[in-house]
């Protein structure tokens, strides 16, 4: 697998174009399959990035040698996600996966310019002929690690770290806290936003912020460690690892994870481009497909909070339990969804608001 | 706000305005001798791989710091040796410093991603950090009180010493130092020299004091602030404290009134947002009232030295 930072995909570019000259009518044969990923992180981030790659490598694992992968690092979600893109798609990719929010203008611009090239766009909500998205239902996920944390906080103060105000983050802001006063009505939980994904000092001064002025639980939806390792630092009851397990950076602190696993998506829409039945549609798989799979519990945990959890979990996967059930009322006081209903996914997508107790 | 509120919002803010400061004072010394080093940012990634590497490895965060000094510095005598000795332009070869520092943290940094260490604590006993106003004082890494120490020094021997004066001679008229017979070249290579060596230290701050991990641009553009400080200061160190630790207070306050869940944050989160910017515009306009911030900059700033002009 190659890979590169976006300023070596030129050189690499370069390198590509000479390439089939050498191969020839060999190469003709079965040239593999060429796959792109644009990513908004470094592969190490310990985080997002981090489960794309080993998306990617699950890919070239189930496929070997019929398909050829280039992940790129660290592109910046403005006018340099098109060149990038642009550039994967001149070189002859046949699938280009954009794995964050900010490239959805750039993939809706570039597409149409490339009718030939599968373009997937992670947890987007723009659609063309040839351009699909893909999401993982995280916020099942924050339900579970939500109803841990009503019941294990003292101070029923929870710190909640965002990156953006988007509506994947705020679904999770909300199902986290809808979970978490299921068990402990009390729970109030201060949101702090960094408009960023990827500043590590700023995470962990977000943390310390929220720490001195009462919570005990920090959850993120930041792509590193850095909370959490502050969480460890000053003792309290602890935090969520958020899309690997990241028990190693805080062994006491880290309560369980949310595990993003892209590996079956992928492989399932290479599949599909290989036998030429790719449509660009939604995909929206949860914990009941497995791609999104909650971490081990931390052993301090005690039993009787660990089955409340595992019930939770059962419940989103046979279907008993809906993360945002009514009555749910916003934070300005007014009902959102009326007892007994649910919300719809349309309806998720256009969240842009918080439930009570979430102050932000 | 409590008194202890407002205790843990100094102590965030100071740690935040440490690596900026530290860097800020290098660049300030590299300017003063008219050279503009814009590889500030990559430089502190390399200072702050390497620190994290050593200190992984060793134990020891002094080991740490001091190999994060000198890895910086070496980066920094590739610059100088480009715009100094070769007259290469220094904008652009500053930038290729920085894409450079990027790029060669990332790769010699791969391998030490998901490894935490330990935090560089304070070193007094504990019983001198058991009560908050205690922990004003003796609550901090040793790093903080280098870093003010070094404004104390920086300033002393810009102003006070011989030394600082050949150098300043440098920076405001090349061509006559070079006729009185300093080394103009010499002069600004050591220049160089420190601000890599203090940019390493600041980019040590980051998995010291800050968040002990190592991850792909983990200074995440505060050598960029360094830069603009440096300006915004109108190249005097006491003005630089006081310029990084406003910009630590506006970042930290921004952070302590989101956190408090609306206890604290009587005016709405859009305002903090804005705060740091608000506050820039203040300074400037505050120095640009000043008469004296127009002909602050060193007079050869940027400009390679060619003797046989």
């Amino acid at each position: 697998m190659t890979n590169i930072t976006r300023r070596a995909s030129l050189a690499i570019g370069a390198a590509m174009l000479a390439l089939p000259m050498l191969g020839g009518a060999a190469l003709a044969q079965d040239e593999p399959l060429k796959v792109g990923f644009v990513n908004v992180g470094p592969k190490d981030d310990n985080g997002w990035t981090y489960g794309h790659w080993v998306g990617a490598e699950a890919l070239k694992e189930h496929f070997g040698d019929q398909v050829e992968i280039t992940f790129v690092e660290s592109v910046a979600e403005g006018p340099d996600a098109e060149r990038v893109l642009r550039e994967l798609a001149q070189q002859g990719h046949d699938v280009i996966f954009a794995t964050s929010f900010g490239f959805g203008d750039y993939v809706i611009k570039v597409a149409p310019e490339f009718p030939d090239v599968v373009f997937e766009h992670a947890t987007g909500y723009q659609r063309a002929e040839n351009v699909g998205t893909y999401n993982a239902r995280f916020h099942e996920g924050r339900a579970v690690m939500g109803t841990l944390a009503g019941h294990l906080t003292e101070t029923n103060t929870i710190g909640y770290i965002g990156s953006f105000p988007i509506p994947e983050v705020v679904m999770g802001i909300n199902a986290f806290t809808l979970a978490a006063q299921e068990v402990n009505p009390e729970v109030k939980v201060n949101v702090v936003w960094l408009s960023s994904w990827h500043d590590p000092a700023k995470e962990a001064d977000a943390a310390r912020a929220l720490i001195d002025q009462g919570a005990d639980i920090i959850a993120q939806h930041t792509d590193g460690p850095a909370a959490l390792q502050v969480a460890e630092e000053r003792g309290i009851v602890g935090g969520f690892g958020q899309g690997a397990d990241m028990s190693a950076f805080a062994p006491n602190a880290h309560l369980s994870a949310i595990i993003d696993i892209w590996g079956p998506h992928y492989i399932s829409v290479i599949e599909d481009v290989m036998a030429g039945t790719w449509e660009a549609d939604d995909e929206w798989p949860g914990i009941a497909d497995g791609a999104v799979v909650i971490g081990d519990y931390n052993e301090k945990i005690p039993e009787d909070v660990v089955a409340d959890a595992e019930r939770v979990k059962q419940g989103i996967v046979d279907g008993t339990i809906h993360p945002f059930t009514g009555p749910i009322v916003d934070n300005t006081g007014t009902e959102r969804v009326p007892e007994g209903e649910t919300i719809d996914d349309a309806g998720l997508w256009a969240m842009d608001w918080y439930v009570q107790g979430v102050q932000g | 706000m409590s008194a202890d509120i407002l205790i843990a919002i100094v102590i965030t803010l100071i740690g935040a305005s440490t690596p900026i400061l530290l860097a800020a004072l290098g660049e300030l010394v590299v300017e003063k001798s008219g050279v503009l080093n814009l590889g500030v940012e990559g430089m502190m990634l390399i200072g702050a791989v390497t620190a994290f590497a050593i200190t992984y490895n060793t134990g020891n965060p002094w080991l740490g710091i001091f190999c994060a000094a000198l890895a910086s510095t070496a980066a920094s005598m590739l610059f100088a040796f480009l715009t100094l000795s070769l007259s290469a332009n220094q904008v652009a070869t500053g930038l290729a410093l920085t894409i450079f520092g990027t790029g060669f943290s990332s790769l010699f940094g791969q391998a030490y991603t998901g490894r935490p260490i330990e935090i560089f604590r304070s070193v007094f006993p504990p019983e001198l950090v058991s009560h908050p106003l205690l922990r004003l004082v003796f609550g901090h890494s040793p790093l903080v009180y280098f870093s003010l120490f070094m404004v104390f020094a920086v300033w002393w021997f810009l102003r006070r010493s011989r030394a600082g004066l050949i150098l300043r001679a440098v920076g405001e008229n090349d061509l006559s130092a070079h006729s009185i017979g300093y080394s103009v070249i010499g002069v600004r290579y050591a220049a160089v020299a420190f601000g890599g060596a203090m940019a390493g230290i600041a980019g040590s701050c980051f998995p010291l004091l800050l968040t002990p991990q190592w991850a792909e641009r983990l200074t995440a553009g505060r050598g960029w602030i360094a830069l603009a400080l440096v300006v915004f200061a109108a190249w005097r160190p006491f003005r630089l404290l006081a310029g990084a630790y406003l910009f630590g207070l506006v970042m930290t306050l921004e952070l302590y009134a989101k956190a408090s869940g609306g206890a604290a944050a009587i005016l709405p989160s859009e305002f903090w947002a804005a705060l740091p910017y608000l506050a820039t515009i203040l300074v400037l306009v505050l120095i640009s009232l000043r008469r004296s911030g127009y002909s602050a900059a060193p007079a050869c700033l940027g400009k390679p030295f060619l003797p046989t002009n």
